[in-house]
């Protein structure tokens, strides 16, 4: 019974997944949404605003770089939760 | 586990495994990969180290002392650079604006803060890792017993 419960409720869950992914926008089509002015941004002035030739390096340490200080913090907070967890008993 | 192979093999392929890492981190604006890759490359490395020869000797290679340093070394290192920003009249965690020195673009020396960021922010990836994995082994060698 439990098993046949999980299995409808699995079923159901699948069925929104795919019929999200059915519903993305295609994979390089130029009338994407997020092909808007934030990446051609970041393509045409990338190198003369940060000087890094990496495109990527520069929206994560320099255009983004609080969110990758949060992600580092994140880090951080999740290494002291693990020694606190394993060593502390 | 004392395998004449794996611990040959593994003393080979360490030091290399450990200067890809480093070039990853150092490259970081330039080609593929960065801090987070290039980190985890590191850490893989030492973990190898443990695992062909032995927890003991490999924990003495990055002892408890050094990895905490590593840990708030490298996050407080980020956010010093932040604070150079601030200092100089700008945004926090500013780049060009802070008067870091941009040089020419694909050289080594260039982007500013970034390189300087990623390499605090490798190691402290490599540390979190090593941490991690030797947590986890020594709570299970301690159930062991």
């Amino acid at each position: 019974m439990r098993l046949v419960l999980t299995l409808i409720f699995l079923l159901m869950i699948s069925l929104v997944l795919v019929a999200t992914v059915a519903e993305m926008p295609t994979f390089g089509d130029i009338e994407n949404p997020t092909n808007n002015e934030v990446p051609q941004r970041y393509i045409e002035g990338a190198v003369e605003e940060t000087g890094a030739v990496n495109v990527i390096a520069s929206i994560i340490i320099d255009y983004r770089a609080f969110d990758t200080l949060g992600e580092a913090t994140v880090l951080f907070v999740a290494i002291a939760a693990a020694m606190a967890t394993l060593k502390g008993h | 586990m004392e395998d004449i192979i794996v611990r040959m093999v593994g003393r080979i392929s360490v030091p290399f495994i450990q200067v890809y890492g480093f070039y990853v981190i150092l490259h970081g604006h330039l080609t593929p990969g960065g801090s987070f890759s290039g980190g985890a490359i590191l850490g893989s490395s030492m973990i190898l180290f443990a695992l062909a020869f032995n927890l003991e000797r490999g924990h003495k290679k990055l002892t408890h002392e050094a990895s905490t340093l590593l840990e708030c070394g490298g996050a407080s290192w980020f956010a010093i650079l932040g604070l150079v920003g601030v200092y100089a009249g700008v945004n926090f965690l500013a780049n060009q604006a802070a008067g870091f020195y941009m040089g020419i673009p694909n050289t080594l020396v260039s982007a500013g803060a970034i390189p300087l960021i990623t390499l605090g922010l490798g190691l402290k990836v490599a540390s979190t890792v090593v941490t991690l994995f030797y947590s986890l082994a020594e709570v299970e060698g301690d159930s062991h017993d």
